[in-house]
């Protein structure tokens, strides 16, 4: 146990950084995500194509390739701003498929009768959209949205192998050196991931129930 | 869904849509090239050595080597022993898992919640390296430990949905005529909430095939891994090139898997139906339950396949 409280500062310093990485990548995560998620139900096919292609590829390569082209592969094509910053880029990249097929599953899941009525009591395409559709589509997307930012922040783990100095990082770290506790640091380390992961979860369900009623 | 957001176009609208989608094709398409050609561009470094550019021989080469292809394909051998290990535990410890979380034992029931919630919020890599430095097992079996438990968690949670989304008919059916609570979960119900769940334990299964490559950090020597290794032997002149390979190996084998999964979800899908007429098409497409599970959970939910009452 005093090899837990004894390296707090340290857990504490990689929690921060994993915070930042959550927090970081998954704002670019959303931004990336909603560029393609239009792009994919916009009328302009070859936006379509390219963006289906986009999202195939990038949610069939395993994160670990991802985060290994960007530790390895750009500092060597001499692309370097630093090893926190190429974790961001990987993370930022393998989620925003995920960010937009939810977003997408979000819009289609609008009843179609509702833009049906919409459009029949003479609403323009950018009113049903901003009136009807999305206020709806909005509502519907946030539990899977939550979901995908769970799945990201146990991702972010994958970056602590990767030269990041993150909670992973920090439990490795640390085992190294108290090899005689492990056990203790190592469930130090998943608490931290659990407080996170798990207020996400509470406030998915939360939202997930609201939203039942309306639909 | 789109057409009844605005009208349907006119011949004019029709001929501007299409030469913007070629306009923007030809966009993406100079930008593809673009990029292919400055990577292929030599390069100078900051000493001022030349490089050769990406797709210049003397970077390929090493792929006339056969021991080389040997030893890639020993690796992409070695990812899918870990998988197919991984998914057969993943599946058992699942079918477990469910039985726990609906059991009618009070504390079954919230000591497998409790362990439930603690996996699925733990990440995958963490358990690796928590399994290899506790159990000091090999990094072949943390690997698989650590992917049976954290995906079998999630089966487990699928299973349960299943279970949950049957009508209660079926249960109280079962036991009167007097099947044993065991039997009738495991005669009645577990197998209707199999095959409605299939599509969602598949695309679990092709996740979990991803995974196995976060054995590379704990050591194990899996796909990534031999190309890294072939890297480190033949020089960084050709990483680029290897792990260009083995991302077009690891793409075959998980495109491949995915493909399999949506034929398998097609066809069991409209079996599923066997109480009642098919009501509801079967989902198109495996969904990545991490990111759809409460939507595909609410599907089940709704009682679109199996009618109530």
């Amino acid at each position: 146990m005093d090899a837990v409280i004894e390296n707090l500062p340290v857990f504490l310093e990689g929690f921060k950084n994993t915070l930042g990485l959550l927090l970081l990548s998954g704002t670019g995560a959303l931004v990336l995500g909603i560029i393609i998620a239009a792009m994919r139900i916009s009328p302009v096919a070859s936006l379509r194509g390219f963006a289906t292609v986009y999202t195939e590829i990038v949610r069939n390569t395993p994160l670990t390739l991802v985060l290994f082209f960007c530790a390895f592969i750009l500092p060597y094509l001499q692309f370097s701003p630093g090893y926190f910053v190429l974790a961001m880029i990987g993370l930022t990249v393998y989620t925003s498929p995920f960010v937009a097929e939810a977003l997408r599953s979000g819009v289609n899941g609008v009843h179609v009768g509702q833009a049906e009525a919409a459009r029949s009591v003479g609403l323009t395409f950018t009113q049903t959209l901003s009136f009807v559709v999305m206020p709806q589509a909005v509502r519907m997307v946030i539990p899977p949205l939550i979901n995908v930012f769970i799945a990201l922040t146990k991702n972010t783990s994958v970056a602590g192998a990767f030269f990041v100095f993150e909670l992973f990082g920090a439990a490795r770290k640390v085992t190294n050196e108290r090899g005689d506790e492990v056990l203790a640091i190592l469930l130090a380390v998943a608490a931290f991931y659990l407080l996170v992961t798990i207020s996400l979860g509470v406030i998915a369900a939360r939202v997930e129930k609201k939203v039942a009623v309306l639909r | 869904m789109t057409s009844v957001l605005y009208d349907a176009p006119g011949p004019k609208a029709i001929m501007r849509s299409r030469i913007f989608s070629v306009v923007t094709g030809l966009i993406i398409a100079a930008g593809l090239a673009w990029l292919i050609l400055a990577l292929g561009a030599p390069k100078t470094s900051a000493n001022g050595a030349e490089q050769p550019g990406l797709w210049d021989a003397t970077r390929w080469d090493v792929f006339s080597d056969r021991e080389v292809w040997r030893t890639l394909g020993r690796g992409a051998l070695n990812t899918l022993r870990m998988a197919g290990v991984a998914a057969v535990f993943a599946l058992a410890l699942g079918v477990l898992f469910s039985f726990g979380r609906v059991s009618d034992t009070r504390w079954l029931r919230i000591s497998t919640t409790v362990v439930l919630e603690f996996v699925r919020g733990m990440p995958v890599l963490l358990m690796m390296l928590f399994i290899l430095l506790v159990f000091s097992t090999g990094s072949f079996w943390a690997g698989v430990a650590a992917l049976s438990v954290y995906n079998g968690a999630i089966i487990g949670e699928a299973l349960r949905a299943g279970i949950k989304s049957l009508p209660r008919g079926q249960r109280e059916a079962g036991l009167a005529i007097g099947l044993t609570p065991v039997a009738t979960r495991l005669r009645i119900e577990f197998p209707q909430a199999f095959r409605q769940m299939l599509p969602i334990i598949i695309a679990q299964l092709v996740v979990l095939l991803k995974d196995t490559s976060l054995a590379f950090v704990v050591g194990y020597e899996e796909l990534l891994r031999s190309g890294q290794g072939l890297t480190n032997f033949f020089g960084s002149r050709y990483s680029f090139s290897f792990f260009l390979v083995v991302l077009a190996i690891y793409l075959a084998m998980n495109l491949s898997l995915s493909w399999l999964a949506r034929v398998i979800a097609r066809r069991t899908g409209s079996k599923s139906g066997g109480v009642t007429p098919k009501t509801k098409t079967p989902p198109e497409k495996p969904v990545e339950p991490e990111l759809a599970y409460p939507a595909a959970l609410g599907n089940q939910m709704g009682g679109d396949q199996v009618r109530r009452g």
